[in-house]
């Protein structure tokens, strides 16, 4: 039955989205206007029957439906409630599924808020996205069909991935990612959209794109810091970011839609690097398609990537449909798109964006590179070669401490041009800030160039941000004598994007300080431990109690009882444990850790003997490590600020007038 | 005009050098950071370019070959492809399932002694289901378990 209903909402979805594709350019290019209002209900019947099927495979999910091919596939009888559910994207194609249904709220949604929007923008971007969701579509019913009937019944199945279903982040960390991820088909709908209007010319779009690349932006910062966070909680090396082929897919789009937020500015401003927009846009996009093909195609091993078969053909012919739209789009509208601004003064904030965009694009093709490479390696020499991390960090860390820097000149300076005054102003006094952060690096131990210069340049770059706020708020409590509070708020509120903005900068700068002196201060002991006994990491003891086992009912659970003696006193009981199910030969490793404001303690058990007599315990402390998660979160709160929708103005210009007037662009 | 034409001409300058370092940096740093896949046998041909640099050595486990000290924490045992063996050294303890005739793959340095140094071990596990072998189901594991403690 859940089946049935999957299959076939599934195969009605596709005609509406093809009459959808078909009906709005033919009714843009004659006129019929009110045929629009087809294609917006395909795109409305296309949402509605993608939930169905998702929901058919929920509920196939919880009934032990194992008729069901992706059922018997990662069901069983013993999974718990919670990871039986959110096993609905722990394997291919339940993945693709969601991946569909994501897309179509995000037409839906596009279609909506943009419903009074005048102009062919808004009906040609739910016509890109229609054929976004047509090609999900046609995976669905093909390659990647979940709903497959299975018979004979099997009685029970596998269970979820034993990795996947350990920890409760597997239930924040998959839909934040696909929220990030398929929004960045949003801002490329939007491109292409722009380009077949005619609207690239006018700068209006940008503006809209960029109010939607906030949304996708956010969400995908906030899965990458989740996915570091699962990693730490779950692996066991204690470490979070290992510059795997997987996390690297994650955050390849982010490094190019992080350059779109700033370069976007500038196209704004200054009516600048509209062409490199546009590419910057199609790029993250087809970014995000080329890390679904590395993760789902099982081209490369890991957690995420899933074995199939011919699902990678599909993905990379869609990769080449992608670039060549690109490609048609830039080099059939070059002349149109050439810069009517220009560039004053190298001392000036466009530079800096300029430099922003040139180091982040740098870093995208470093991490780019450094993925492909062992595939190209094998297909083209036949030899098997991995790039290891020494690869990825000789090459970011001088990119990472550039950016760190800009992040504070860049909101120091003026558009246009600086003049001496102005960079002795306000570039100076940050150093103050460099010094301090530089002198608590020494005092904390740090000795690594790196790591002492990232302290520096974030000790620069949270001075002039701060500072920026200062001179607002001041300016407001003296001019309009507002209380500080209320200065702030205000001063907020008057320009929520660019306070927005240094908010996510804070959290940045709260990321690097926990990755810098975690990974220079780390600090690992193993030892075999028999009860009673201790070991000491970093001034912190911890002794080993007892070991214990614990059956439940979806696996078994060996843990050992660690006490942290502080002065003679338990401080704090950890229970690092390791955890059997019986579809895994080997047991996932379930650490524990104690975390402070000012760094983690972090227990592995690693091995132990049978009869319980030892317990072999990995112990680690990790200075400011923490800050690391708060200063995601950080980043996530400067994308609110930033990103949320404003009231709408009832006097709004209609974009089609502004797009009308280009000379008060260029202005 | 003209100061806007040379503070363009110095941008686009800016940016070549830039590009240049790049590339350049690029190209230096994937040659010297590629480490290759290579089972024993391959490693064992490649004679002494092989020594003493980043490797990734793939093969099974030679039955009987592994050693662990638990309370030094040295794991030695050797990795065969069916024709060669080499003997590797490892710190740490060894993966719970760590089991005769089992693929893995060790990360590290074949030194001049004749032994590869692992500084990575990584267990190759399949995502598919098989059932568990006597002796290795979690309930009898946990049953050993808890006979020795004797609680």
């Amino acid at each position: 039955m859940n089946g049935l209903v999957g299959r076939a909402a599934l195969l009605v979805s596709l005609p509406f989205i093809v009459l959808g594709i078909i009906t709005i350019p033919v009714a843009l290019r004659r006129g019929r206007r009110d045929w629009i209002p087809i294609a917006y209900g395909a795109v409305l019947a296309n949402f509605l029957l993608v939930t169905a099927a998702a929901l058919a495979m929920v509920v196939a999910l919880v009934t032990h439906d194992f008729s069901v091919s992706y059922v018997a596939q990662v069901g069983s009888r013993e999974t718990p409630l919670f990871y039986t559910i959110i096993s609905l994207w722990g394997a291919l194609e339940g993945s693709i599924l969601f991946w569909g249904w994501v897309l179509s709220l995000y037409a839906v949604a596009v279609v909506w808020f943009n419903r009074e929007r005048p102009g062919d923008l808004v009906p040609y971007s739910a016509m890109v996205l229609l054929a976004v969701s047509l090609f999900f579509a046609i995976l669905l019913v093909g390659p990647a069909n979940p709903f497959h009937v299975v018979f004979p019944v099997p009685p029970n199945g596998p269970g979820p991935n034993p990795l996947l279903q350990n920890h409760i982040l597997m239930g924040i960390h998959p839909p934040l990612l696909y929220l990030g991820y398929v929004g960045m088909s949003v801002p490329f709908a939007f491109a292409v959209g722009a380009v077949l209007s005619g609207e690239a010319e006018s700068n209006d779009w940008i503006r809209l794109t960029r109010n939607w690349t906030v949304a996708s932006w956010g969400f995908l910062s906030a899965a990458i810091i989740a996915g570091m966070w699962w990693s730490y909680d779950v692996l066991g090396w204690g470490g979070y970011w290992a510059w795997d082929p997987v996390e690297n897919a994650s955050f390849l789009p982010w490094l190019t839609a992080t350059a779109f937020l700033h370069s976007a500015m500038v196209q704004e401003r200054r009516s600048m690097l509209r062409v490199w927009n546009l590419n910057l846009v199609v790029g993250t996009f087809a970014l995000t398609i080329l890390g679904t093909f590395l993760t789902r195609s099982g081209i490369i091993s890991s957690v995420h990537a899933f074995t199939t078969g011919t699902i990678g053909y599909y993905f990379l012919t869609f990769i080449g449909l992608v670039l060549l739209t690109a490609l048609a789009m830039v080099a059939g509208n070059s002349d149109r798109l050439s810069t009517r601004g220009r560039l004053d003064s190298a001392a000036s904030r466009e530079t800096i964006f300029l430099l922003n965009n040139l180091f982040l694009t740098a870093f995208m093709l470093t991490v780019l590179v450094g993925t492909l490479f062992p595939l190209v390696a094998e297909a083209i020499r036949g030899v098997k070669v991995s790039v290891g991390g020494p690869f990825f960090n000789r090459m970011s860390l001088p990119l990472i401490a550039a950016l760190l820097f800009l992040m504070g000149v860049g909101p120091a300076l003026p558009w246009k041009v600086a003049s001496r005054a102005d960079l002795r102003e306000k570039l100076l006094p940050p150093i103050s800030g460099a010094v301090v952060l530089l002198g608590i690096a020494i005092l904390m131990g740090i000795r690594n160039p790196y790591g002492l210069l990232v302290f520096t340049f974030v000790g620069y770059s949270a001075a002039a941000n701060l500072r920026e706020y200062w001179i607002g708020v001041r300016a407001r409590h003296v001019a309009q004598g507002e209380a500080w509070p209320t200065a702030l708020v205000k001063l907020v509120g008057s320009n929520r994007r660019r306070y927005g903005g240094y908010i996510a900068h804070f959290g940045v700068f709260f990321v690097a300080l926990g990755i810098t002196a975690s990974s220079s201060l780390r600090s690992e002991r193993e030892a075999t431990l028999k009860p009673g006994e201790t070991v000491s990491v970093y001034g912190r003891t911890v002794r080993l109690k007892s070991m214990w086992g614990r059956e439940e009912k979806q696996r078994s659970v060996v843990g050992a009882t660690m006490e942290l003696i502080e002065n003679g006193n338990v401080r704090a009981t950890l229970e690092p444990r390791m955890n059997f199910y019986p579809t895994s030969q080997e047991p996932v490793p379930t650490p524990d850790v104690h975390s402070g404001v000012f760094g983690d303690l972090y227990l592995s058990l690693v091995a132990f003997r049978p009869d319980g007599s030892t317990a072999t315990i990995k112990a680690i402390y990790e200075p400011l490590l923490p800050w690391i998660w708060f200063g995601g979160g950080v980043v996530v709160f400067g994308a609110i600020v930033s990103g949320w929708p404003a009231r709408r103005r009832r006097t709004a210009v209609p974009a089609i007038v502004a797009s009308a007037n280009p000379a008060r662009d260029a202005a | 005009m003209t100061t806007s034409r040379k503070t363009k001409r110095l941008v686009i300058g800016g940016i070549v050098v830039i590009v240049g370092t790049f590339v350049y940096l690029l190209y230096g740093g994937l040659d010297k950071n590629v480490v290759y896949f290579l089972t024993p046998k391959e490693l064992l041909a490649k004679g002494t370019r092989a020594v003493d640099v980043p490797v990734r050595l793939g093969g099974q486990i030679k039955p009987g070959t592994v050693k662990w000290n638990d309370a030094t924490l040295d794991l030695t045992f050797t990795i065969t492809d069916g024709t060669s063996d080499i003997a590797v050294r490892s710190r740490g303890a060894p993966p719970q399932m760590f089991r005769d005739g089992m693929g893995v793959v060790v990360e590290g340095r074949y030194l001049n002694d004749g032994v590869f140094k692992c500084t990575n071990l990584m267990v190759k596990h399949s995502n598919e289901y098989r059932p568990p072998k006597a002796g290795e189901s979690p309930k009898e594991m946990y049953k050993t378990l808890m006979k020795g403690a004797g609680s």
